[in-house]
């Protein structure tokens, strides 16, 4: 028996153009978890995928439990206990949790399934996990937070050893997150090993064991956390110092530009209220389902509203539509970039354009000379790595993507710009570019609203902060009375 | 306008080279139907039958060039084949009644941009899928055409108005004449302007489009709009070619619309699609029609024969997107 579960020796991968590993190596031990970090497109997410079968390495070895081993497809790799958690889940919605975790391998009675086997496994499973649920629920009728549980059962379910996890925090509360670490260390215990891949460095202290920086497709250290920091994994991954991780910027704010009076929506939205000042960051903080996004939303006429009134440099407007929003100057960012903030088929230069598009046509007729101009003095200002204003937005990585998104609504002039989770999934240095751009915009006395879920960059960068639970505003604290504590026990006030 | 210089940056995007390589092999396909027709038949390839297929494939061009911007869109429109029938028996209603020539199209044509915009209302509006509010309509749309001529073709039409179908100007059938300004005006739309580009804009993400402050309510009835009059202008046409309005014109045509633009690169997943690339595939189709009937092929065997190109087709596309 080796004393690794896994290894991967001087691995290398070359796409056309690019060489994505360059003798990269990793290893795993039984019993812990090894981080795996590094910037969007350091490589990071291609060595998993040769790990798990998805591409086939170029040059180097994997040895699973000490012998050589070759995945030619991503079966192969599960035949041999390692299993990927994927930041999308990957469940029937419509399946029941027990249908979910044997799909594909249902247990069977000569001819018919043995259903009542199934349950009991299924309920054996997560009796092991601690995890309280009735293996009869559907999928679809979980939180995220539990759907993903329901994956981490069925990869056990599966006898993995090896379970990479990608990202798995990014859409879930703080009470959540304590859960699934719960859960990693029952399977620490159980001697599986975990590789985890996340861009919330803070975590790390709490879950890994070691740690594995990679920067540009080169392996660039393996640490035992209790010897590090995160300044020192943050300087690794970006190869230089970040003066500051939240540059902010003092400022008198002024008088107010954007007030929300009494908004109502839906169930999600009950009497809100809030203002933003020249001059000023407002940040909103508060838990996954506090009806942040629906708020967000609601102002911006994406979905409607029950009830309330909305100001601009105190004059009461009226939105019912994205269109009359943008209009009038009121701008957003959306939460989900993918679904809600770009046509990712489309080339760079389209989406720059799509919301400004009277501004490089002529009678109806577009004019691609002045787009092209558009995008590139966006792919300019806001630093967007692309080979070009024609490529595909999906090629882009996550960051870049993101800068795409917020680059769209700088063209125009702002006067309030809603800010939803812009920083979620990206990497440090794209996330410091999306600061820096917030206080220039607040400089210029644009009105910036900043939704986050992570609490660190809130108090960091927002001048005020406003907490929402359950729909409701249950606090408004000026940056310098707020902290971590604070906003916990206000974002938890009616839980 | 001056493009020389920004073409070559754009096109460091794989999305134009994509439908370059779709347009490119649409177009061998058709150069190998056209050699492999003219080995089997010299006739094949005289001007005459040059003519003849062009003449064959207006109606169904002038479709596809509607039903690719409703397939861009994520959409499909299938009363098209309807309209055809409807909208040339209501221009012949008004023109046996005595009305001008010219009135009783507009009145056909309108009556054509009339069904797009029901279409257009139920998908936005009434929150229907695409395929359930226009296969209604189809149904509707033909039902009325059966009622009004009580299923017995409207003949004795005015001379001025079947000309359009049976004369030739400089030798080419007036169809065709009508079916390249249409190809190049609609080209032109879904390429060059801002409705086209909102098109596709709303196909590759809705929501997203939406959220840029796109009026994707009227740029969507807008397209089936276009879809609608252009087959009104199919079923001018025909009508016309055949000196009388039949309520059973253009039967299934929706589908030849469907597979001449999928041949062509559209998508049914919206998104992607062109213009001439619709009108390549519209042309694939009915060369091979037109060469089977040369060659004496039973019109069962043309159908085989064409599904499995359609099939193809798609497969091919498939293939090649996933290398």
């Amino acid at each position: 028996m080796s004393e690794y579960l896994a290894q991967l020796l001087d691995i290398s991968k070359s796409f056309p153009g690019v060489k994505a590993l360059d003798h990269v190596n990793f290893d795993l031990r039984p019993g812990e978890v090894h981080a795996l970090v590094g910037e969007n497109g350091s490589g990071k997410s291609t060595l998993v995928k040769i790990l798990s079968g998805v591409y086939t390495k170029d040059e180097g070895t994997i040895l699973i439990n000490g012998e050589e081993t070759v995945f030619p497809n991503p079966r192969a790799a599960q035949d041999k206990g390692i299993c990927i958690i994927h930041q999308e889940l990957n469940l029937c919605r419509h399946l029941s949790i027990a249908e979910n975790m044997y799909l594909g391998r249902e247990p069977k009675k000569i001819l018919f399934l043995d259903q009542k086997k199934q349950i009991e496994d299924a309920q054996a499973i997560l009796d092991r996990l601690n995890v309280d649920l009735d293996p009869t629920t559907r999928v679809g009728d979980l939180t995220v937070s539990k759907q993903q549980m329901v994956e981490i059962g069925k990869a056990i379910s599966t006898n993995a050893r090896i379970i990479i996890m990608d990202e798995p925090t990014s859409a879930l509360t703080v009470k959540e997150i304590d859960e699934l670490f719960t859960i990693i260390n029952v399977l620490k215990r159980e001697g599986h090993g975990i590789i985890y891949i996340s861009h919330r460095l803070e975590e790390l202290a709490a879950i890994a064991d070691r740690v594995t920086i990679i920067r540009d497709g080169q392996h660039i250290a393996t640490l035992n956390y209790e010897d590090t920091d995160q300044e020192a994994i943050i300087r690794y991954m970006v190869g230089r110092e970040l003066k500051e991780k939240f540059p902010r910027v003092p400022t008198n704010p002024g008088k107010t530009i954007f007030e929300v009076k009494n908004l109502s929506a839906g169930r999600a939205v009950k009497d809100v209220s809030f203002s933003v000042r020249e001059g000023e960051i407002l940040g909103i903080a508060g838990l996954m389902g506090a009806g942040r996004t629906e708020t967000i939303r609601a102002i911006f006429g994406a979905d409607p509203k029950d009830g309330g009134q909305v100001f601009l440099h105190g004059k009461e407007i009226s939105i019912h539509r994205p269109l009359e929003a943008i209009e009038t100057g009121v701008f957003c960012v959306p939460e989900d970039r993918k679904k809600d903030g770009l046509c990712i088929s489309m080339p760079v230069y389209q989406n720059v354009t799509l919301p400004n598009m009277e501004m490089v046509t002529d009678r109806g007729v577009v004019n691609t000379a002045k787009e092209v101009a558009m995008a590139s003095a966006t792919i300019n200002e806001l630093s967007i790595r692309t080979p070009g204003v024609g490529q595909t937005v999906k090629n882009l990585s996550g960051g870049n993507q993101q800068k795409v998104v917020v680059g769209k609504w700088l063209v125009k002039p702002a006067k309030v710009i809603l800010f939803d989770e812009p920083t979620r999934g990206i990497d440090v240095g794209a996330k410091v570019d999306i600061y820096n751009l917030m206080n220039e915009l607040k400089k210029q006395g644009i009105g910036v609203v900043f939704v986050s879920s992570e609490l660190p960059e809130i108090l960091g960068m927002a001048d005020r902060i406003v907490v929402m639970c359950e729909g409701r505003v249950t606090a408004d604290l000026d940056a310098s009375e707020a902290n971590q504590e604070v906003i916990m026990q206000y974002a938890t006030q009616y839980m | 306008m001056n493009q020389t210089a920004v073409e070559p940056k754009i096109r460091t995007g794989k999305k134009l080279s994509r439908q370059a390589t779709q347009l490119i092999s649409t177009a061998i396909a058709l150069l190998a139907l056209v050699v492999v027709f003219t080995l089997s038949n010299p006739n094949f390839i005289s001007m005459m039958n040059i003519l003849n297929i062009l003449k064959q494939a207006s109606p169904i061009i002038i479709i596809a060039i509607g039903q690719t911007f409703v397939l861009i869109t994520a959409g499909i429109d299938l009363s098209i084949g309807s309209v055809i029938a409807c909208s040339g028996i209501v221009a012949a209603i008004c023109m046996r009644a005595g009305w001008p020539v010219l009135i009783a199209i507009l009145i056909g044509l309108l009556f054509g941009v009339a069904v797009g915009a029901i279409n257009g209302l139920l998908i936005v509006y009434g929150k229907l899928p695409p395929f359930i509010a226009t296969m209604g309509t189809m149904t509707t749309v033909r039902g009325l055409a059966l009622f009004l001529t009580q299923g017995i073709p409207i003949g004795n039409l005015p001379k001025g108005f079947t000309q359009i179908g049976t004369q030739r100007t400089w030798n080419i059938p007036n169809q065709v004449f009508i079916m390249v300004i249409l190809a190049l005006i609609f080209g032109f739309i879904l390429a060059k302007t801002k409705t086209g580009r909102y098109t596709y804009a709303m196909g590759s993400n809705y929501e997203a489009t939406r959220l840029s402050g796109v009026n994707v309510n009227r740029t969507l009835i807008t397209v089936y709009m276009f879809s609608g009059f252009l087959a009104a202008w199919a079923g001018m046409i025909m009508t016309a070619n055949v000196i009388s309005a039949a309520p059973t014109a253009g039967d299934g045509y929706e589908m030849d619309a469907v597979a001449s633009s999928v041949i062509g690169g559209a998508s049914t997943l919206g998104g992607e699609g062109l213009i001439p690339g619709t009108v390549l595939g519209a042309l694939v189709i009915a060369t091979l029609r037109n060469g089977l009937n040369l060659s004496g092929a039973s019109p069962f065997i043309q159908k085989i024969i064409i599904g499995i190109v359609i099939i193809t087709a798609v497969f091919i596309d498939r293939f090649r997107r996933n290398d």
